[in-house]
């Protein structure tokens, strides 16, 4: 059993104690997912798994199941992901510890169709907590890669 | 978290008998059970993977007219397969916790759990629904015995959970915006025969059926039915979100919202 994460093979953990984000961060060198909370409270450990999103945190490695996207696989060599720009472009963090996890999420927000209002990102975001209040400019920057994509 | 011996079944049968052992216990979609086993409340000698069993998957209508959703179904999946067939009960998945919450969590983790302010205990109990296990087939009204207290037995999966789909249905939750569980909800079913209302999030007994409102709205369906009822603070949950008298309130409040929403 291997685990697939941004497009490479890695190996499963022994201990089945071993969550999806330890394992990530403490053996694979994969440390761009944040631990937050680590009791599925926070979002900061927000990864894809086949699209959709999870919490790293609460996931046994070994039930892993499917393609794992993570903040390090969304740039494509030098060239940023459209969501990573926009929070770039709106200031759309303070101290950047949540960051991740809220791109990762933003990411799976946009591509499900969640983006269609402020109010509707705010919904579909509840999920992953910012401490310095970053929300308004998370909200823009979903709002913009949306509009980006629906004007095509 | 303790250690513990971890088994990833393909079928009920293997799961219940990997489930036979001292101290083992089933794991649903995790998203409870990891967190109260990483704070060291639960410590299972033998963990049994449910997700993987592919006969505990998905969402059908039965020739009998109920709703069927396999045990390990997750919220996300009853909101996309059920929006056609089932309304009411979609809209109160996809209103379950946050977006990852409910890609993974799974409707018969919630209801073995049986937290007070959970989403589907208040589902299963207004639409009477018939809880399978791996051993026997339990009834709505006999399932929830108190606040995380059901008639399951230790290591008892539950495989099915079967609703009779309703005509016309509505699930109202005053959302405790930082947990997202219901700081009370309130999900109306009627049928044909009768109209089924039951309240999560309110009770120190966990989720009950009003049943009062259940027969004034029997005779006539409308939010102004149940102007005239009133709902006794005794035994509702008092916390810092709110008093007992508030959630008496709510779930009379929540109830006429329902009703007027059911579709």
């Amino acid at each position: 059993m291997t685990l697939c994460i941004n497009g490479a093979d890695y190996p499963m953990p022994n201990d089945p104690r071993t969550t999806l984000l330890d394992h990530m961060r403490e053996k694979l060198n994969l440390t761009g997912t944040k631990k937050g909370c680590d009791h599925g409270q926070c979002g900061a450990c927000t990864v894809l798994v086949d699209g959709k999103r999870v919490l790293s945190c609460l996931q046994l490695a070994q039930t892993v199941r499917g393609d794992v996207t993570t903040i390090e696989g969304l740039s494509k060599n030098d060239t940023l992901h459209p969501m990573q720009a926009a929070f770039l472009e709106h200031d759309a963090y303070q101290c950047g510890f949540c960051t991740p996890g809220q791109i990762m999420s933003a990411v799976a927000c946009v591509s499900e169709g969640h983006a269609g209002s402020d109010a509707e990102i705010a919904d579909w975001m509840s999920g992953n907590l910012c401490r310095c209040a970053a929300y308004p400019q998370i909200r823009a920057a979903i709002a913009s890669v949306a509009q980006a994509e629906a004007e095509g | 978290m303790h250690n513990f011996d971890f088994v990833k079944p393909g079928t009920v049968a293997d799961a219940a008998a990997a489930l036979q052992g001292d101290e083992a216990q089933p794991l649903g979609g995790g998203q409870t059970l990891i967190p109260t086993m990483k704070q060291r409340l639960a410590a299972p000698e033998t963990l049994v993977s449910l997700i993987g069993i592919a006969e505990m998957q998905g969402v059908c209508k039965t020739d009998a007219g109920e709703l069927s959703i396999g045990g390990a179904t997750t919220h996300a999946t009853v909101e996309a397969e059920a929006a056609s067939l089932f309304p009411g009960l979609a809209g109160l998945a996809g209103r379950i916790g946050d977006p990852a919450v409910r890609n993974r969590g799974t409707i018969g983790g919630s209801l073995a759990n049986n937290d007070p302010a959970a989403c589907y205990p208040a589902a299963a109990l207004a639409t009477g629904a018939t809880i399978r296990t791996d051993k026997r087939e339990i009834a709505a009204d006999d399932y929830f015995q108190g606040m995380f207290t059901t008639a399951l037995d230790e290591g008892e999966i539950i495989v099915e959970v079967r609703m009779p789909i309703p005509e016309k249905s509505n699930y109202q939750k005053f959302l405790q915006p930082a947990s997202r569980f219901a700081l009370t909800g309130v999900f109306v079913a009627k049928y044909a025969d009768g109209v089924r209302v039951a309240v999560t999030g309110a009770s120190e007994e966990g989720v009950f059926r009003w049943t009062e409102a259940e027969q004034a709205l029997g005779s006539n369906f409308a939010a102004d039915a149940i102007s005239g009822l009133s709902v006794s603070a005794d035994g509702m949950i008092n916390d810092l979100h709110g008093t007992p008298e508030y959630r008496a309130h709510l779930v009379k409040v929540l109830t006429g919202r329902a009703v007027m929403a059911a579709a």
